[in-house]
């Protein structure tokens, strides 16, 4: 059982998500691990971390019977917040290992093409622009803010209503997305320095 | 666009941490939890500890230093040394590290490249590589173990071909010449690695002033640099490293 206050932090067994609780314990936010229906249903903040296989991680949720949960959760309003593979596993599909998602927001994620000189993952630290105003997860972080970043596949929205953060890396990919009350973000906050804490404190203060 | 990135090294021995010269000498240069800290706030990019503890104790001492060290720094760190088996990858990366280096244990065991990469993701498994200059070697470069102190049969730029195709996700050439020295990255092996893979290319030994960080990124083409001395011992601030790379056209965090 979570507290009104607290934010749960989905653990499906893979994602490395010791960085995330650390982070929100530095800045002093109460928090639970949500690994079952129940947990994710009683939840009154969300965020679903993670690295790593697309595929792999979506076939968890299915095998836990998870997939449902999230949705739910979803159409529920309460504040969620989806971080790296959290921000690839919101869309219809990802080619990585051609995978169905959860569907939230419509659209796909694609591989970086890996052309000359640019290497895959996209790893280190770079720019996120804003297309418009700061969306309140990312009020008080100038807009060219670098974050930091791990990963091999972007995600592409089929709205380009729902992008409130772009990078670029070879071509411009989305870094972030939002839909009501769903925001994601292709870095990581929690490895991000001040920029990401700060990220993540508006995200406990959020809301949507 | 992306920034190249300043990686400060800190070898840990016993919980300390120390500075040695072409792989010896190691002298006490600080608590490395006190050091993160401290680096993290002047704005390192990303932090790599080796261990270099003998004592049966290693795997205890430095998961404790690792679990303190993730409370108090929020960008990556990867810890290498000793690191010989998916449960030591495992222990380390639940304790808050962010990737985990292999480097003797993957020569003699290249397979642990490949069921890290399956297990954690391949952004987490990072090959350190020490090579040293060798005719013999078809790339010119032999590749050694046991902290420098053994040479493989091993060619430098094969291996490094290898380890990327068996799943590493990141590789550091640390150059045994240059270790220390002060006297500049090796450029030549840097850049005929990083050309060759395409995963991110770290160039590791010789950091003695910001002209060699300059050189690293440009003629070394290294997507990031370790240092380590030019730091430690409080020649440079991380901050005027940055400033000098950005002064002449390197993008960097700042």
């Amino acid at each position: 059982m979570s507290k009104r206050s607290s934010v749960a932090v989905i653990d499906y067994g893979a994602g490395n998500l010791r960085s995330v609780q650390t982070a929100l314990k530095f800045i002093g936010a109460e928090f639970s691990i949500a690994s079952n229906g129940e947990e994710i249903k009683s939840a009154s903040r969300l965020i679903f971390p993670g690295v790593g296989d697309a595929c792999a991680a979506l076939s968890i949720l299915r095998e836990r019977g998870l997939v449902q949960s999230l949705i739910e959760y979803y159409r529920s309003g309460r504040p969620f917040l989806g971080i790296c593979l959290g921000c690839q596993i919101i869309f219809d599909y990802s080619e990585e290992g051609q995978t169905r998602g959860l569907g939230l927001i419509p659209g796909v994620v694609r591989r970086f093409p890996g052309e000359e000189g640019l290497k895959v993952p996209h790893m280190g630290w770079n720019r996120v622009d804003y297309p418009e105003a700061a969306h309140p997860l990312l009020r008080g972080i100038a807009g060219g803010s670098f974050f930091y970043f791990v990963h091999s596949y972007y995600p592409v929205p089929q709205d380009k209503s729902v992008i409130i953060a772009e990078t670029e890396y070879g071509l411009k990919f989305s870094s972030g997305v939002a839909a009501g009350n769903l925001a994601a973000f292709q870095f990581h906050p929690e490895k991000s320095g001040e920029s990401g804490l700060k990220l993540l404190a508006n995200f406990i203060a959020w809301k949507p | 666009m992306l920034a190249k990135r300043i990686i400060v090294c800190l070898d840990v021995r016993e919980g300390r941490t120390t500075k040695g010269i072409r792989f010896k000498e190691n002298r006490d240069v600080g608590d490395p939890v006190e050091m993160a800290g401290r680096y993290y706030a002047e704005g390192a990019d990303e932090l790599v500890f080796y261990d270099i503890t003998a004592s049966a104790e290693r795997r205890k001492i430095m998961i404790d230093v690792v679990e303190r060290v993730a409370e108090v720094i929020f960008i990556p760190f990867s810890v290498g040394g000793g690191i010989g088996s998916t449960a030591d990858m495992r222990q380390v990366l639940l304790a808050g590290a962010e990737k985990v280096s292999v480097n003797s244990s993957a020569v003699r065991n290249p397979a642990i490249i490949e069921e890290g990469a399956s297990l954690f993701g391949s952004q987490c498994i990072v090959l350190g590589l020490d090579a040293a200059k060798d005719e013999q070697m078809a790339s010119g470069y032999r590749v050694f173990i046991n902290g420098g102190r053994t040479p493989t049969e091993l060619d430098a730029l094969e291996w490094a071909l290898r380890a990327e195709k068996l799943g590493a996700g990141e590789i550091v050439v640390n150059a045994m010449d240059a270790d220390g020295t002060k006297a500049g990255y090796e450029l030549e092996l840097t850049r005929l690695i990083s050309k060759s893979v395409g995963v991110p290319v770290v160039a590791s030994g010789g950091a003695g002033n910001p002209e060699h960080l300059y050189e690293v990124f440009t003629n070394g083409a290294a997507d990031a640099a370790l240092i380590a001395s030019i730091v430690h011992l409080g020649s440079y601030s991380i901050d005027s490293l940055k400033e000098y790379l950005q002064k002449r056209g390197i993008p960097v965090r700042r």
